[in-house]
């Protein structure tokens, strides 16, 4: 009797597969939102009124090479009106199919949003540049300068990452980041030595990481208040002795040497591909190989499997014995010299010396960052690089002169930070322990 | 070659500040036995094995295997000794297969630390075969029913070589169908040299599997009983006292239908059904028991009836009004009586004194309410009779709620309820996490409540109380009716029922292996 019951339940066990099952299917199956399908087609409409008919028949030119290439590709031109045009028709047949997969009961696909990102990001650059007084740019120059940008974003959500996973929401990030930057601008300048300061901003990240999990672990103090308060903390702390010490002597506490680029022979001559992968800095290199190193570590290894664990189920990982608090403890430290590093950026990296607030708020964008890429090292990697390039979009084509008001291109990476957030690409789920302390028992 | 183990616990104490949760317990668990430890919710038996586990450690007493003593500083050491654990709420990572959970915590890994999951997939193979699991070691756990969690977390403790598996409350959460597929289980690992503590409060099963019972009430041992003691002398043993557990119980009288319910649906926030177009009906003097397994409904029913669901279609009607779109308070004030399923987080208010919460639903009422003040005497005043009434064990009304125990904490929330006119009692739960003692009187006072002529409607998931309670029983599975079948059906036709398997299906003639589903119905009437 028992088996037969059995079979019976594991033939409809849960929503998703119960579509087979006419009447389970009623029950249970989840609806499909109609919220894709009908945003979709609202900013395709809207891409092919502005982008498309309203768009200036001027044509707009995108260099894909830079001078130093081995090799020069010529320059794509696009008429701005029949490119927009042509765009904003495939972007509506996009919403046209999603609400198609609606009608039968179907959700968007994954790939179908992010191609509908791609096209209107596309269509939108079009339009600007079309409209420019002088209609050219760089797209080489663009897609590095947002790799460039999105460095210390990059580093901040990988931060995120590793805090988040193993169950510590890291609000400090933006204080990780500034007192990464603050310690390798002093410390280099100290010792004439980059890599030093290198090193010393991640052990700073990882002290302020320390403080976060010391309160929010030991103390069960509320991880968001710890998070601001250290970030206030921090941008006090550096501020003060940025104006007492930095600014009394700044030959010997604020001039750092900088980390030079390196140029990796032949490969750094690659069109488009080469600046971004082989022509970076020390920090830039060390971006990708923390991505990486990150996204084997959580999903093959058994560290990575331990700290999710600790992250979804805390009182599960501990009845197999793993220490919970300790495995947080680490991994929250780690985090912090992850962020440390990425604050170097701004010293060694971007601009050769430290100033009040050098990280302005890209820490916070990291976090939304992490969000937006779920979790994920990789996607986490995707949307720092969104970021970083509305943020550079926004400076280049203030430079090259649009209609639109600068100061509206200038709250472009905002708007796309919340419109990521909100939800554009699905709903996202994190770690079902964030934010919770571990009490035992 | 099979490693046996006997088990041993001499004198464990352990005390969580000035609480004694275990006193001097002595246990021997034999090789090869289903040890089952007995004792009502509350009486220290998770605490034990907890202890026994590594999770916490005692205050004083030791634990002996083979003869020599151990100290566990943590579940790894307990399990590094032989001993796996079956929590009552399930310790898997919901979003990870069922691979990654065995794996975790003794993950086999290639050079570096990386993971190899596919030795963990073969040793699952080989369990899941050996017993006839039939667990796919890539299924996402959440994804998978509780049933199937549960072998999940058996595979997890025989992958570590479990020689004593502690398997607390383990029925709690399954079906009856799924309790007597567990039950197979247990004698199948017996006889392949697993000995096993088997907590439990439900006799029928205690009875069913056990080699040697050991009951346990507050904290102490208070003998050792053998399997074919009869489930009078158990509960008396468990109780402290004699209980009678079957409910003297006139048959129903039913007049007219006063209560309706006309295809409702419920719309959870995620645009799931979890109530889907339910239609049914109760009359003045009766008893509808909902029966199902936790989750399919019934919550959200419930609180929909109440008001506090905000996407509901249909109709509920109450002596011909329609409740539906009104406030909480319009309902109450319609007369609806309702004891939540969680009465520490819906029917209670723990930091407000048990006089307070014996009038939080009439505090703006004459006499509690003068003006905007309130009149403390006349609150007080309530409560010495109520409590008096309920049998409430307290010293004084003015104690804080939170400070009872389950059952008067259950007492205080029913004399609420009760203490006024009603035209609907609902009940949620009305017993779970209370003493048998108390389960007595709180059913005599439904019962009685429905001799007054009010329409009650009881929510229950212990099959044994809704078979008790009901004068006919309702079934809900994933929230649909599957069914109303008068009182007296048997345990194993509600228990299809309870998954999905509606009456007139399972009379016809069923596969093979189905026909032999008449048994233990006989003792129907334990309701512990």
């Amino acid at each position: 009797m028992s088996t037969t019951v059995s079979s019976s339940r594991s033939g409809n066990p849960q929503p998703e597969s119960a579509g087979k099952d006419a009447s389970a299917a009623t029950v249970s199956a989840k609806p499909v939102s109609w919220k894709t399908p009908v945003l979709l087609t609202a900013f395709g409409l809207i891409a092919l009124v502005f982008f498309g008919l309203l768009a200036p028949s001027q044509t707009a030119s995108f260099g894909i090479s830079t001078g130093s290439d081995f090799f020069q590709l010529p320059a794509l031109e696009v008429n701005a009106f029949a490119g927009g045009l042509v765009l904003s028709i495939l972007m509506l047949g996009l919403a046209a199919y999603a609400v198609y997969l609606k009608t039968r009961d179907k959700a968007a696909p994954g790939w179908l949003t992010v191609a509908f990102i791609v096209l209107f990001v596309a269509a939108f650059l079009i339009w600007v540049v079309g409209g420019a007084r002088t209609p050219s740019i760089s797209l080489a120059g663009l897609i590095a300068g947002s790799v460039t940008l999105a460095v210390p974003l990059v580093f901040g959500s990988l931060s995120g990452v590793l805090c988040e996973r193993v169950g510590v929401v890291n609000i400090a990030i933006e204080g990780q980041l500034l007192g990464g930057a603050f310690t390798a601008a002093i410390v280099a300048s100290i010792t004439q030595n980059p890599f030093i300061g290198l090193l010393a901003a991640a052990v700073a990240g990882a002290a302020v990481s320390m403080v976060l999990a010391l309160f929010s672990i030991k103390y069960l103090v509320n991880q968001i208040i710890v998070g601001v308060v250290l970030n206030v903390l921090v941008s006090g702390v550096t501020g003060f002795l940025f104006s007492t010490v930095m600014q009394a002597n700044k030959a010997q506490f604020n001039s750092p040497p900088g980390l030079d680029i390196i140029e990796i022979p032949v490969l750094s001559g690659i069109p488009v591909i080469g600046p971004i992968l082989f022509r970076q800095s020390l920090v830039g290199y060390l971006m990708y190989i923390a991505v990486l190193v990150v996204w084997v570590g959580l999903f093959k290894t058994r560290w990575g499997l331990r700290v999710r664990a600790v992250g979804e189920h805390p009182q599960a990982a501990d009845t197999l014995g793993i220490n919970v608090n300790a495995t947080r403890f680490w991994n929250v430290t780690l985090g912090g010299a992850v962020a440390g590093i990425g604050g170097s950026f701004f010293t060694l990296v971007a601009i050769d010396s430290f100033t009040k607030e050098i990280s302005g708020g890209r820490g916070f964008i990291a976090l939304a960052a992490l969000i937006f890429g779920r979790w994920n090292p990789i996607g986490a990697f995707f949307a720092a690089l969104l970021f970083g390039f509305a943020d550079n979009l926004q400076s280049i084509v203030t430079i090259i002169g649009t209609p639109v008001p600068s100061q509206f291109m200038a709250m472009l990476p905002y708007l796309v930070t919340v419109l990521a957030v909100a939800g554009l690409v699905g709903k996202s789920r994190g770690p079902a322990a964030s934010g919770i302390p571990y009490v035992k028992g | 070659m099979v490693r046996v183990l006997k088990l041993e616990l001499r004198g464990i104490t352990k005390r969580f500040g000035t609480l004694l949760a275990n006193d001097h317990i002595d246990v021997v668990v034999e090789p090869g036995q289903i040890h089952c430890l007995l004792g009502e919710n509350g009486a220290g038996k998770s605490t034990l094995m907890n202890v026994l586990y590594g999770l916490y450690e005692p205050s004083e007493g030791e634990i002996l295997i083979d003869g020599t003593p151990v100290s566990f500083r943590g579940p790894g050491d307990a399990m590094e000794a032989g001993i796996g654990m079956v929590h009552q709420h399930f310790m898997l990572v919901p979003v990870f297969t069922v691979a990654e959970n065995v794996a975790l915590g003794a993950e086999p890994t290639k050079a570096a630390g990386f993971l190899n999951l596919d030795e963990t997939r073969r040793r699952i193979k080989e369990i899941s075969d050996q017993y006839g699991f039939d667990v796919d070691p890539d299924a996402l756990v959440e994804d998978l029913p509780v049933g199937v969690q549960q072998r999940v977390e058996i595979i997890k403790a025989l992958v570590r070589n479990a020689k004593v598996l502690i398997l607390d409350e383990p029925t709690a959460v399954l079906t009856p169908q799924e309790t007597d597929e567990l039950l197979d289980i247990m004698r199948q690992l017996k006889s392949g040299g697993t000995s096993i503590v088997f907590i439990s409060h439900k006799l029928r099963e205690v009875k069913a599997v056990s080699d040697t019972i050991t009951v346990i009430r507050r904290g102490k041992v208070v003998g050792t009983a053998d399997p074919a003691a009869s489930t009078t002398e158990l509960a008396s043993m468990m109780v402290g006292r004699a209980v009678s557990l079957t409910l003297d119980k006139a048959p129903a009288q039913p007049k007219e239908k006063t209560f309706e319910v006309r295809d409702l649906t419920v719309i959870a926030p995620n645009g799931q059904h979890v109530v889907d177009g339910l239609s049914f009906d109760i009359s003045r003097g009766e008893i509808l028991a909902v029966a199902g397994v936790q989750g399919n409904g019934q919550t959200e029913l419930t609180e929909a009836i109440l008001g506090l669901q905000d996407r509901v279609h249909g109709s509920i009607l109450l002596d011909g009004k329609e409740l539906l779109g009104r406030s909480v308070k319009e309902v109450l004030n319609a007369g609806v009586g309702f004891v939540p399923e969680d009465r520490s987080v819906d029917g209670l208010i723990g930091t407000f004194s048990i006089a307070e919460n014996l009038i939080l639903d009439r505090y703006d009422q004459a006499p509690f309410a003068k003006g905007i003040g309130m009149s403390p005497a006349k609150v007080l005043e309530n409560a010495k009779s109520r409590i008096e009434e309920f049998d409430v064990r307290t010293p004084s009304g003015a104690l804080a709620a939170g400070t009872l125990s389950g059952g008067n904490q259950q007492k205080v929330v029913m004399a609420r309820e009760l203490s006024r006119p009603l035209r609907l009692f609902i009940a949620s739960q009305p017993t779970r996490g209370v003493d048998v003692g108390s389960i007595e009187f709180l059913h005599k006072r439904i019962v009685a409540e429905r001799d007054q002529g009010t329409p009650v409607m009881i929510i229950s998931t212990e099959l044994d109380e809704v078979m008790e309670l009901a004068d006919r029983i309702a079934v809900l599975y994933k929230g649909k009716l599957v069914g109303i079948v008068p009182a007296g059906t048997g345990r194993d036709v509600l228990g299809l029922m309870m998954a999905g398997i509606a009456p007139e299906e399972h009379t016809h003639p069923a596969p093979a292996g189905t026909a032999t589903a008449a048994t233990s119905d006989a003792e129907g009437g334990d309701h512990v």
